[in-house]
């Protein structure tokens, strides 16, 4: 069965990345939705549920740990995994996300394999790798 | 090692890691220079960050239209020939990947540091400056004969460490 995923960066150019390293993995994705930052992906949760969410943390209007926290407080969404994508590496970052609940955390400089190897570890059977 | 040559130290793992892992483009460093005084007028493309916390800063990294238009090609596979939107967003995130890393590895030292959402200018024979900061560390990286410049400049912030008191950072679980 074929998922959705949803990138959140507030870089066109990562996004862009990421869809190539996503479709690379071969995971079974149907679409990759993307965001600019944590409010607009909000507004897109309303209307579609992906398999899994990749976000970056420093982003304008609410950044990715804000929109964790909200993933995570949210009867509907809490289930989804969120893994984090970005140039944030300090221990501070990190304890902070683990925390709110995040499901991994890569940071930038990231290989497409390093991507593919985290998301093995999360994700469940029904979106193979 | 003192504050410079960490700083060096890190501009230049970074740099290289950043270039090799998404550009899959091994780079050549030139000699290091400071730069005080008025900064010399720029032609191209500036893409800036700023530091906060324990210290201040500002990085930036300089390079000609040209090396913009190509480092957007190689990180998107897909071919730039003048600077638009894509291409200074590709140099802006190639920049808060850089400064991003000498950050986090800069605050094993100093201390927790914010990093800014990047700013990128395109134009020519402009200046940029940074209010209360005098002194860059100048990097060059050579891709083939283009040079780019990764830029630092770091000043302790007094304020800030009067009035925090740094705590040993929390252990957690997750594999990084």
């Amino acid at each position: 069965m074929e998922a959705d995923v949803l990138v959140v960066d507030d870089s066109a150019a990562i996004r862009k990345i990421l869809q190539r390293v996503l479709r690379q993995t071969g995971m079974a994705i149907n679409t990759i939705h993307e965001a600019g930052d944590g409010q607009e992906a909000l507004e897109i949760l309303k209307v579609m549920r992906p398999a899994l969410v990749l976000t970056d943390i420093n982003m304008p209007k609410m950044d990715g740990l804000q929109f964790l926290a909200a993933v995570k407080s949210s009867e509907s969404w809490r289930d989804i995994p969120v893994v984090m994508i970005t140039t944030e590496g300090g221990e501070a970052k990190v304890g902070e996300a683990v925390k709110l609940g995040a499901a991994g955390y890569v940071r930038k400089p990231f290989t497409a394999d390093q991507i593919k190897e985290k998301l093995a570890g999360i994700l469940e059977p029904s979106l193979p790798l | 090692m003192n504050l410079n040559d960490l700083i060096v130290s890190c501009i230049s793992q970074a740099s290289a890691n950043v270039f090799t892992t998404m550009l899959g483009v091994d780079i050549r460093q030139g000699a290091v220079t400071i730069e005080s005084g008025s900064p010399d007028p720029n032609d191209g493309v500036v893409s800036l960050i700023g530091l906060a916390g324990s210290w201040t800063g500002l990085g930036s990294l300089t390079c000609s239209p040209a090396l913009a238009c190509r480092i957007c090609s190689q990180l998107l596979m897909a071919e730039s020939t003048s600077v638009d939107e894509e291409v200074l967003d590709a140099v802006a995130e190639l920049t808060n990947m850089i400064v991003g890393s000498v950050k986090t590895d800069l605050e094993q030292e100093l201390g927790p540091l914010g990093l800014s959402i990047p700013t990128v200018v395109f134009g020519r024979n402009f200046k940029t400056r940074s209010a209360g900061h005098s002194e860059w560390i100048v990097v060059p990286f050579f891709w083939d004969d283009e040079c780019l410049l990764v830029k630092l400049c770091l000043r302790r912030n007094e304020r800030y460490s009067h009035a925090h008191v740094h705590t040993a950072p929390q252990t957690c679980t997750l594999d990084v």
